[in-house]
C-alpha cells in the first residue's frame, strides 16, 4: 500500500497570528514538505492545480519536475488535475515529459475542478463538466496509446494526423486516477476504463466515500477489469497529532474554527465525528485510518492532507514526522497484514511494464498502437 | 386504503407558534380531505427550528448531519408537502429559505405543495404570491391554487363557514392538496448509486456523436 500527503497549495493567514506566507513561501514550503516526504520514506506527494488566489499551485508539471530531479523514490502525482479546463494535449505532452525526466516516478489524478470562474477563463463552460472530463478524457487516453491520432469533439479543434510527443516512457502511459467528490459518473468512467478512483474522504461523511467507492468497485467488474475487490482504490485522510491527544484538539482548534472549508461552522467535535477527519494522538490516527477499509475495503493507496488552514511549516514538518516515523510503519505492517490475497498494489511504472509484456505475449500488438499496451487494466 | 406520505415543513419560531398552529390546522383538514378518498395519509412535521444550526452548518460543509438528512429525505420521499412560514421583512424567514435552499435540486418536482404564511398584519398576505410561489415554482413544485395566510386578527374571529375566512381557506386549500395528493402516483425516488447509468449511455448524452460511444468501447478494449 503506498502513503503520502496531498497539498492544496492555498496561502492562508496563519489564524494564531494573522500573517499569511507569501506566495514564494508557500511554494518552497510546498518543495519541502515533498522532500522531507521521501526522507521519511512516504512514497507519494500529490499537488493540487488551481488557477485562481489564494492558491499557488498553478503548474504542477514545474514543480513535480523539480522535485523529481531532488527526489529518487518518491511518486509524484496530482490532485487533481483539471481534466475539464486544460487542454488533453497538454495534458499529454506534459506528464509525458515528466514521465521521462522522473523516470516513470508519476501518476495522475483527474478532476472537474469547482471554481466556476476558472471555467470561462479557460474558455469553457461549468455545465459542461462531466462532458468535458468524459471527452478530454477519451482524447488524452488516446494520445498516449496511439502514435498517430485523428480526433474531432464538441470542445476542441480537431486532429488530423497528430502525434503527442514525447511517447510515453517506455511506452506505458502514466496511470491515472478519478478523482471526485460527489460525481457517479466519475466513479462510472473510472470503472468503464479500469483506471483507479480517488475519494476525496475529508469533507464529508464516510457514508458517502462507501457509496462512491461501492460504486465503482462494482461497475470496475460489471466492465470486466477483475474483481470488485480488485479494483484501484485511493482515499485522502486529514489528521492532526500530538503525542497527548487533548494539545492535539487545543493546538488545532483555531486553525479548524476558521479554516477556509468548514470554519464558523461545526464544531471540531462533529466534524471529528462526522468526517474522517482526525484530531488527536498517534495511536487514534493509526487506529481511525485503519478503519477506513472497514467501509471502503482494502485499498491501494492513502494520501494525508496536513498543510492546510494556515498551519505554520515548522507544525507542519511535525506532522509529516509523526506521520512518517510512528504511523505509517504501523499502518504499512497492519493493512499488509490484512489484505487478502488477489489484491493488488497500486500500479507503477514497473509493475505497468510487466502488465505490458505480459499483455504482448499473449496476444500480438496491434501494428496502429506501436508496441504500446491496449490497457493499463490487470489482463483479463 | 392507499398510503401516502404527507410532511409539513414550518418555519415558526415561538413555543407555541402561530405558524405551527396553521401548520397543523392545514395538516388535519387535508388528513380530513384524504380520507373519504380511500387514503390514509402518514404526518410528519418538521420544525425547522430544531435544525437551524445544522441548516447553517449544511451551507458551510455542502453535507447535512444525520438528523438534518432525516428532515431532507422525508420532505424529498412525501406524497405531499404544507410549507408554512412566518412573513419577516416582507418575504418568507431566512429559516425557512435555508432549508429549501440546501435541498437537493428536483427534490420538490412536481410535488404537490400547500403554501401558507402568518404575520402580524394582512398587510403581509400578498408575500404568499409574490415571493413564495415564486420560490415553488422555480423548485418545480406543483403548487394548489388556494395559499393561506393568516393574520393574528384571524385567530380571534368566529365567522367559521364565512366565504373568505380562514376556517373556509384552510378547507379550500386542503380539498385541493388532498385530490392533488391522492391523484398522483406515490413517490420512488431513484438512486444513481443503486441504479447506475451506464457509460457508454452517459458519454452518448454529453457528446455530439463526435467520438461514438462504441469506439469508445472498442479503443478499450483492444
Amino acid at each position: 500500500m503506498q502513503f503520502g500527503i496531498f497539498t492544496v497549495g492555498d496561502v492562508t493567514p496563519d489564524p494564531t497570528t494573522g500573517r499569511a506566507p507569501t506566495e514564494h513561501e508557500r511554494i518552497e514550503a510546498m518543495v519541502t514538505l515533498a522532500l522531507k516526504a521521501e526522507e521519511l520514506g512516504l512514497d507519494v506527494f500529490a499537488t493540487g492545480e488551481h488557477h485562481n488566489p489564494p492558491f499557488v499551485p498553478s503548474s504542477p508539471t514545474t514543480m513535480l519536475g523539480y522535485i523529481a530531479a531532488r527526489t529518487e523514490r518518491l511518486i509524484l502525482s496530482t490532485a487533481t488535475t483539471l481534466i475539464t479546463t486544460n487542454d488533453p494535449v497538454k495534458i499529454a505532452e506534459d506528464y509525458a515529459m515528466l514521465q521521462h525526466l522522473a523516470g516513470g516516478r508519476i501518476d495522475l489524478m483527474l478532476g472537474r475542478g469547482n471554481t466556476g470562474p476558472v471555467y470561462p477563463w479557460f474558455g469553457q463552460d461549468i455545465r459542461n463538466g462531466i462532458a468535458l472530463a468524459y471527452e478530454n478524457y477519451g482524447l488524452l487516453r488516446r494520445l498516449w496509446r496511439e502514435a498517430v491520432v485523428d480526433w474531432e469533439g464538441r470542445f476542441r479543434t480537431p486532429l488530423v494526423g497528430f502525434t503527442s510527443t514525447p511517447r510515453p516512457l517506455d511506452s506505458v502511459p502514466p496511470f491515472v486516477w478519478h478523482g471526485s467528490i460527489r460525481s457517479p459518473e466519475i466513479a462510472e468512467q473510472a470503472a468503464y476504463y479500469g483506471d483507479g478512483f480517488f475519494a476525496n474522504h475529508i469533507f464529508w461523511p464516510k457514508e458517502h466515500t462507501q457509496r462512491m467507492v461501492g460504486l465503482y468497485r462494482r461497475r470496475f467488474e460489471h466492465y470486466g477489469h477483475g474483481r470488485a475487490d480488485q479494483a484501484i482504490v485511493g482515499l485522502g485522510g486529514q489528521v492532526f497529532m500530538r503525542p497527548n491527544s487533548q494539545d492535539a484538539i487545543r493546538e488545532f482548534r483555531p486553525y479548524f474554527d476558521n479554516a477556509p472549508v468548514y470554519g464558523h461552522g461545526p464544531s471540531l467535535e462533529d466534524f471529528t465525528a462526522e468526517t474522517p477527519l482526525t484530531i488527536g494522538s498517534p495511536q487514534q490516527v493509526i487506529d481511525r485510518t485503519l478503519s477506513f477499509r472497514e467501509y471502503v475495503g482494502d485499498y491501494q493507496r492513502q494520501l494525508f492532507l496536513i498543510d492546510h488552514a494556515g498551519l505554520p511549516l515548522t507544525t507542519v514538518l511535525e506532522q509529516l514526522e509523526m506521520l512518517g516515523e510512528l504511523v505509517v510503519p504501523v499502518l504499512r505492517r497492519e493493512f499488509e497484514a490484512r489484505r487478502p490475497a488477489g489484491v493488488p498494489e497500486a500500479p507503477t511504472h514497473a509493475s505497468l511494464i510487466a502488465a505490458s509484456a505480459a499483455a504482448d505475449a499473449e496476444e500480438e500488438p496491434r501494428p496502429e498502437v506501436e508496441t504500446i499496451p491496449a490497457t493499463v487494466a490487470a489482463p483479463r | 386504503m392507499t398510503k401516502r406520505r404527507l410532511v409539513v415543513v414550518t418555519a415558526g419560531l415561538g413555543q407555541p407558534s402561530a405558524t405551527r398552529l396553521l401548520a397543523d390546522r392545514l395538516a388535519a383538514a387535508t388528513e380530513r380531505h384524504l380520507r373519504p378518498a380511500g387514503v390514509d395519509p402518514a404526518i410528519d412535521v418538521i420544525e425547522l427550528r430544531a435544525h437551524a444550526q445544522d441548516l447553517t452548518n449544511h451551507l458551510l460543509t455542502g453535507f447535512p448531519t444525520p438528523r438534518l438528512r432525516e428532515a431532507i429525505d422525508a420532505v424529498v420521499a412525501a406524497d405531499g408537502l404544507i410549507a408554512v412560514s412566518p412573513i419577516f421583512s416582507a418575504s418568507y424567514s431566512g429559516l425557512f429559505k435555508l432549508f429549501f435552499d440546501v435541498l437537493e435540486r428536483d427534490g420538490l418536482a412536481g410535488k404537490p405543495v400547500l403554501i401558507a404564511a402568518t404575520a402580524g398584519t394582512a398587510r403581509h398576505s400578498l408575500a404568499l404570491d409574490y415571493a413564495l410561489r415564486p420560490l415553488f415554482a422555480y423548485l418545480n413544485a406543483s403548487v394548489v391554487p388556494t395559499a393561506v395566510f393568516a393574520a393574528a386578527e384571524d385567530w380571534g374571529r368566529t365567522d367559521e363557514g364565512l366565504d373568505g375566512s380562514l376556517a373556509d381557506r384552510i378547507e379550500r386549500a386542503a380539498r385541493e392538496l388532498a385530490g392533488a395528493v391522492a391523484a398522483r402516483e406515490t413517490v420512488k425516488a431513484s438512486d444513481p448509486f443503486d441504479e447506475p447509468v451506464p457509460f457508454e449511455q452517459l458519454f452518448g448524452s454529453v457528446s455530439t456523436g463526435a467520438a461514438p460511444a462504441s469506439g469508445l468501447r472498442d479503443e478499450i478494449e483492444r
